[in-house]
């Protein structure tokens, strides 16, 4: 007699655990050629709004932790995914509808995007800072910060690829985030939240919300206690306004990081083109300090 | 102590010209006056000229022409070219400094010794600082890989305030055209004759046509030009209320914004500071310019154990101020922008009292004409008062106390703003953990109020995004997306 096979329930990762969502409500996830795959959470405001006060309360301590130390957790998630590699080329194939070998491909992309980020983080400062020449007798110096708790609509397409893309960088320099998965594929990123919980990411860095981004997305941008948005989700989510979130954000000026258009409409970015330090530089803030030189 | 007697010491208004009335400054000419306003002398409220409030149609004409110049000329002109341009417009700008300083300090109402000694010099400096970055763009670090040549937007619509009208046009102008971009320029309604007058130092610097528009007005001319649909990209400062109506605006458009808002800083000065120092720092954190600064240092934290001293050693020097003729050499103080703003501080003043706090201030005799209002310090304010969240924008100083460094953090940063902060202390280490904590794009230890065209100024938080100056100040006008224009040059 074969075996029942003991299946996994994909919940929502909050805080550095994993809940349930609060509404108790689910939701059926089917793969790219229909198929039932699982039941995931489908994550509300509140589950939102939870999420923000566990990115606020992890803000501290990680945008505090050295560059090194950032530097060697987001190795650790790269090793941590590396070694799930056979379980993400099963749920990126499904979800994604790739072949195994495509699937593949894309999941050591993400293992390489993760190590190119941990690579990042103690060179930000030295990059996007300077000493300013200031005409009289101050030393000036500009350095980045992360700006805060960040809200970040992960790619509906690219299920861990674009995910991995999107949260990396924001997390590099010390920011913490809230993402909204991929709505109709979730299942990645649910197993991406269990690598960062044995990756010594601490709890309430990131957090994962599965969840309809039409339903929550608006939530999450006028939320008074997130810093910056990243639209970059809005390309092919039902029913959201990309314009909309943004005027919602206007309202504690959160700095927006917006979807990228082909003629005038929210598209994908190719995510096998070089990041650039676009993503790293849309959430860092420049702080600059001066003092006076002299005897 | 002795209060010193000064003579009169007037600077001369001959070295200026003011025009009955102006136009506006569009495609290289000046428009026939039309629909104008009086702008007045805050100072005794004597009308200086009338100037024209532009309409949606000007709008369109000034727009049109930036973008005429944009593709026709200056997007187009190498960068050493247009540096040459920019380091012109900086010599005119010191050849007829006192010129500037005396219109200003006659427009806007603030003392002759700080429109000679800073924003006059300073808005020169910018645009020395940003004219040789006009053709080494690509050693600015904007770009990813090297073959990015950084690249301007196009046309930019900018919006300044009156708090510092020369400098805030040379903040927003200087870097947009280093990068190749043109600009239509709206200075705020109550102190347009400085933009008018730089208008004339373009014509002298042969500036080709449409470079720089300058057109005057009110919010109704700055909103038709932010929302303006051939804008690529707005600068602006001004309040926080207006910034995030211009961020609703640009929503779901291509349009970049960068915003310079309020502020309410945090002065945080400890037991072991050097008080005398310290005080000095604290009247110039809050009484330069009247406290009409999005930075001032408007609410003093003090270590508890030292209030007392440094309340008594601050209204001792505040004694010796000198509040009157803007003019004057010899004024510390001058008047305060508009009736408007005096009516906003008045208001504030009496809500923070009707709260709870003591108000104070020095003997002083304010002109009968004229908007004045006194230098103030208000102790015993809490960190609910209106006058401890709210930007006065005014000489108004508000006094807490703190015990701890942590209680000073929780305290500074307990604002929906985060532009500048000031730490005052003796120990190196102290600062350097303060300035880590502090959540603000600025952060003077042992100083106050410090500008310099190389060190990039703008906010956290409310406070807007963006900077301004330096090499950080570059990011905002320029793009690494193809270029626009056919057969560019660079």
């Amino acid at each position: 007699m074969s075996r029942l096979d003991v299946r996994k329930t994909y919940k929502l990762y909050i805080g550095g655990a994993f809940p349930r969502s609060e509404s108790g409500r689910s939701y059926e996830v089917v793969s790219a050629s229909g198929e039932f795959l699982a039941n995931a959470a489908m994550g509300s405001r509140k589950d939102v709004r939870d999420a923000v006060v566990a990115a606020r309360g992890a803000l501290a301590k990680w945008s505090g932790a050295t560059a090194y130390n950032r530097g060697q957790v987001l190795y650790r998630v790269a090793e941590v995914l590396e070694g799930r590699r056979a379980q993400f080329v099963e749920e990126v194939a499904a979800s994604e509808g790739l072949s195994v070998r495509a699937a593949g491909a894309v999941v050591d992309a993400a293992v390489d995007r993760l190590v190119w980020y941990a690579g990042w983080t103690d060179k930000i400062a030295q990059v996007l800072g300077n000493l300013n020449p200031v005409a009289g007798p101050f030393f000036n110096v500009s350095a980045p910060e992360p700006t805060g708790v960040v809200g970040v609509l992960a790619p509906q397409g690219s299920s861990l690829l674009g995910l991995v893309s999107v949260v990396a960088p924001v997390i590099a320099s010390g920011n913490t985030a809230v993402v909204v998965s991929s709505a109709a594929r979730p299942l990645p990123a649910v197993t991406f939240s269990e690598v960062l919980a044995t990756s010594d990411v601490p709890g309430g860095v990131v957090n994962i919300v599965t969840a309809q981004t039409a339903e929550v997305a608006t939530w999450l941008a006028a939320h008074r206690d997130v810093n910056a948005i990243d639209l970059t989700g809005v390309a092919g989510a039902e029913g959201v306004d990309w314009a909309a979130l943004e005027a919602e954000a206007a309202g504690n000026l959160k700095r927006v990081y917006r979807p990228t258009l082909a003629d005038g409409a929210p598209v994908e970015p190719d995510w096998n083109a070089d990041p650039g330090l676009g993503r790293i530089r849309a959430f860092v803030e420049t702080k600059t300090v001066w003092h006076p030189k002299g005897l | 102590m002795p209060k010193f007697e000064y003579a009169p010491a007037p600077e001369s208004r001959a070295i200026v010209t003011i025009e009955k009335s102006y136009g506006l400054f569009i495609d290289g000419v000046f428009t026939r006056p039309k629909a104008t306003f009086p702008t007045v002398n805050p100072a005794d409220e004597t009308v200086l000229a009338e100037v024209s409030q532009a309409g949606p149609k000007d709008v369109d004409k000034a727009v049109a022409a930036a973008r005429r110049a944009y593709e026709g000329v200056w997007g187009r002109m190498s960068g050493a070219e247009r540096g040459k341009y920019l380091f012109r417009i900086a010599r005119i700008l010191q050849e007829r400094a006192r010129e500037f300083a005396v219109l200003e300090t006659l427009d806007n109402g603030k003392p002759i010794k700080e429109t000679r000694d800073v924003d006059v010099p300073v808005a020169a400096a910018h645009f020395f600082y940003h004219a040789g970055w006009a053709d080494k763009l690509e050693y600015a670090g904007l770009s990813a890989s090297g073959a990015d040549v950084p690249r301007p937007h196009g046309v930019v619509g900018q919006v300044i305030p009156w708090n510092f009208p020369l400098l805030m046009l040379a903040w927003k102008i200087a870097p947009a055209l280093a990068t190749g971009n043109t600009v239509v320029l709206k200075p705020a309604e109550t102190t347009p004759l400085s933009a008018l007058l730089f208008a004339e130092v373009c014509q002298q610097a042969e500036l080709p046509a449409g470079v720089v528009n300058i057109i005057t007005g009110d919010g109704r001319t700055g909103q038709a030009l932010v929302e303006h649909p051939d804008v690529d990209k707005i600068a602006f400062t001004g309040s926080t209320d207006v910034g995030k109506a211009i961020a609703r605006s640009i929503a779901g458009t291509s349009k970049k914004a960068t915003l310079e808002l309020g502020g309410k800083a945090a002065n945080i000065v400890f037991d072991d500071a050097p008080l005398d120092q310290a005080v000095e720092g604290i009247v110039n954190g809050i009484f330069f310019n009247q406290g009409q600064v999005c930075c001032a240092g408007s609410r003093l934290l003090v270590q508890e154990n030292v209030h007392d001293q440094v309340v008594a050693k601050l209204k001792r020097r505040l004694g010796t101020l000198r509040v009157g003729d803007p003019m004057d050499k010899n004024s510390d103080l001058g008047a305060i922008n508009s009736q408007a703003q005096l009516d906003r501080i008045t208001s504030l003043v009496e809500a923070g009292v009707a709260q709870g706090a003591e108000r104070w201030s020095p003997e002083c005799t304010l002109p009968t004409k004229g908007y004045w209002f006194p230098p103030t310090v208000l102790t015993g304010v809490s960190q609910t008062h209106r006058v401890a969240t709210e930007e006065i924008f005014g000489p108004v100083l508000s006094v807490l106390t703190f015990r701890t460094p942590q209680e000073a953090v929780a305290k500074a940063n307990n604002s929906a703003y985060g532009l500048s902060a000031g730490v005052w202390t003796e120990k190196g280490s102290r600062i350097l953990w303060m300035a880590d904590q502090l959540k603000a794009g600025v952060v003077w230890a042992n100083t106050f109020n410090r500008f310099d065209p190389t060190s990039p100024f703008g906010g956290y938080k409310e406070s807007g995004y963006g900077r301004e100056g330096g090499r950080h100040g570059l990011e905002a006008y320029v793009t690494t997306a193809p270029s626009t224009l056919t057969g560019a040059a660079r």
